[in-house]
């Protein structure tokens, strides 16, 4: 698998990959290879053996310092050649989805892109790949029967990652890294970080999130406050967005951000099937909505049918309370 | 500048619905539309065309009924359409369907710029593009919201989770873009007569693209299907939290905390 990493630290996919990979591998009786690729990132290697690698392909250079395709591609595909994985995976994240399908049209083999799911079909040997298609209202189960390897992009915050076991055993070997000319043909001038208040959602455990019933733009205040004191991302409906009382940037739903938060408050959302379809695999979802009627609460594990001006900011002034009355 | 852009007629996926009875998906009346974000990469070659001049050559793979997108394209300003069209092109994955396009846009010439939208509705796998990269052996730059052409360059800027990349690189190369990228226009009336009247879709097939039946279509796909079922909504029991508001949020944070979430 690959174990990506950005900034030194491993993002949290590459773990939760290495927990999934572990279960198939032992399934398989294979080997688990964790190929990492950067910049002064050898401390790394232990982490991803204590999260169930039985070996870690080390690739560090300068070169490899920020992502680029042709850079990272060149390294991987080169070893995956001299390896023969049966099955290689990856996170479909901005990289895995720029990288894993240029390496599986060079290696010329099947790629199924944001699995949600991963089994072994035991006596073929074929990785069972299982994902939402047709704008999330089918589940496909894909198979790729001539070709080697397997290759899957997997969907953050679905698969578990293990406990870390420090004291599990495991080799780190370094690769050599030779690009060719044509692989520095991309440069990166310049990385800009938009900490966009509450907008990356993908990584938040709660998400508070507006709809049709918030009423107007000035109204949406009263969710900021509120995810401000839960440490939370701010959500919106394809309607909201569209109106542009919010940037899409804050989009959930079918053609937004697909999230999986611990805690999904719904403030105002009807609960059209093309906004569940972003969030309906949250832990615990709230709805807050003043039509009893609203499909949202089909999925609700908490139901408000009440007026989310007058819910929103008593909850926000029950949290404030319960903060400062300290543990 | 010559620009190519690759497009996708898909059902609008945004507007399927289950049948709550049958547990079906309910398709008829779902109307076929141009990829969003295949619209989005017409729109931007055509802004190109007008600050850099050029021209504009469309290629999609589909059934005839493709050429209805390939007009769309065509009225809102690209000069020349092509559909890739035949029975043996069924059944193609992204690697099939890179390998198909690449055929045909190695035909056309030479390019400056390939424009991708970066996701397809129906699909949702975004491999086209780099598949498609990585076969003419291009540089590619997927999630792009703004492109900036200097001298036999390109520079965008890539969006990523937390920002953005200011990338550079020599043309040509291929791009993804996404919907921040732009508002398409909408063709006038004028504008679609013309392409209907005026301007060309060539359709082409297997043999036009002159390579052995079994590399295309399902046969030159890597990956398959092996099970497709409508997507379940799964019901919630719903606890309603009932009374006025102060008293209802007190039970909220009670809940939150039981259950570590705060």
């Amino acid at each position: 698998m690959f174990a990506e990493q950005k900034e030194g630290r491993l993002r949290r996919v590459a773990l939760e990959l290495l927990g999934k990979g572990r279960e198939l591998a032992d399934i398989l009786g294979a080997e688990l290879t964790a190929f990492l690729l950067g910049y002064r990132v050898e401390g790394l290697g232990r982490e991803l053996i204590s999260y169930g690698a039985d070996r870690v392909l080390l690739a560090d250079d300068e070169i490899l310092e920020y992502y680029r395709t042709d850079t990272y591609a060149g390294v991987i595909t080169g070893q995956i050649s001299r390896l023969k994985p049966e099955i290689f995976l990856a996170g479909a994240t901005c990289v895995g989805m720029d990288l894993a399908p240029r390496i599986a049209r060079r290696l010329d083999t099947g790629l199924t892109a944001d699995c949600t799911d991963l089994g072994i079909d035991g006596d073929a040997r074929l990785l069972l790949q299982t994902r939402p298609a047709f704008g999330g209202n089918i589940i496909a189960t894909i198979v790729t029967p001539g070709h080697r390897p397997q290759m899957a992009t997997v969907r953050p915050r679905v698969m578990k990652s293990l406990p870390a076991d420090t004291g599990r055993k495991g080799d780190i070997v370094r690769v050599p890294v030779s690009p060719v000319a044509g692989d520095m043909r991309v440069k990166i001038l310049d990385i800009v970080k938009e900490a966009r208040k509450g907008s990356n959602l993908e990584e938040a455990d709660i998400i508070v999130t507006g709809g049709r019933g918030v009423g107007a733009p000035e109204h949406f205040k009263l969710l900021e406050e509120l995810a401000a004191v839960l440490g939370a991302g701010l959500g919106a409906s394809r309607d909201v967005v569209d109106a542009g009382w919010i940037s899409s940037v804050h989009q959930v739903g079918q053609t937004g951000k697909t999230v999986r938060p611990k805690l999904y408050i719904a403030c105002g959302i009807s609960g059209a099937v093309q906004h569940l379809a972003g969030m309906r695999d949250s832990e615990i979802i709230v709805a807050i909505n003043s039509d009893p009627g609203a499909p949202i609460f089909q999925v609700a594990d908490y139901g408000v049918v009440g007026d989310l001006h007058r819910v929103v900011p008593a909850l926000t002034g029950a949290l404030i309370n319960y903060k400062s009355s300290g543990p | 500048m010559r620009i190519v852009v690759c497009l996708k007629q898909v059902p609008d996926t945004r507007e399927v619905r289950i049948d709550s009875r049958t547990g079906n998906l309910i398709r008829e009346g779902v109307p076929s539309i141009i990829n969003p974000e295949d619209k989005n990469a017409v729109e931007e070659a055509v802004r190109l065309k007008e600050k850099h001049g050029g021209d504009i050559t469309v290629v999609s793979m589909g059934p005839l009924q493709a050429e209805d997108v390939l007009r769309e394209a065509l009225a809102m300003g690209v000069d020349r359409a092509f559909l890739l069209s035949d029975k043996l092109f069924a059944g193609s994955d992204t690697s099939a369907t890179s390998f198909t396009l690449g055929l045909a846009i190695r035909k056309l010439g030479e390019f400056d710029l390939i424009l991708c939208g970066r996701e397809a509705l129906d699909g949702n796998t975004a491999q086209v593009g780099p598949q498609l990269a990585e076969y003419l052996n291009l540089a590619q730059i997927t999630c792009v919201r703004r492109i900036e052409i200097g001298d036999g360059t390109v520079r965008v800027e890539r969006l990523v989770e937390d920002g953005y990349e200011l990338v550079e690189t020599s043309l040509p190369a291929l791009l993804t873009v996404v919907k921040d990228i732009n508002q398409p226009r909408i063709a006038s009336i004028d504008q679609i007569m013309e392409s209907y009247r005026e301007k060309e879709v060539s359709i082409w097939g297997a043999d036009q693209l002159g390579c052995e039946a079994g590399a295309f279509g399902l046969q030159g796909s890597p990956t398959r299907i092996r099970k497709a079922s409508v997507a379940e909504l799964k019901a919630r029991k719903t606890e309603y939290l009932e009374g006025p508001a102060k008293e209802v949020a007190g039970i909220l944070v009670e809940k939150f905390n039981r259950k570590h979430l705060i």
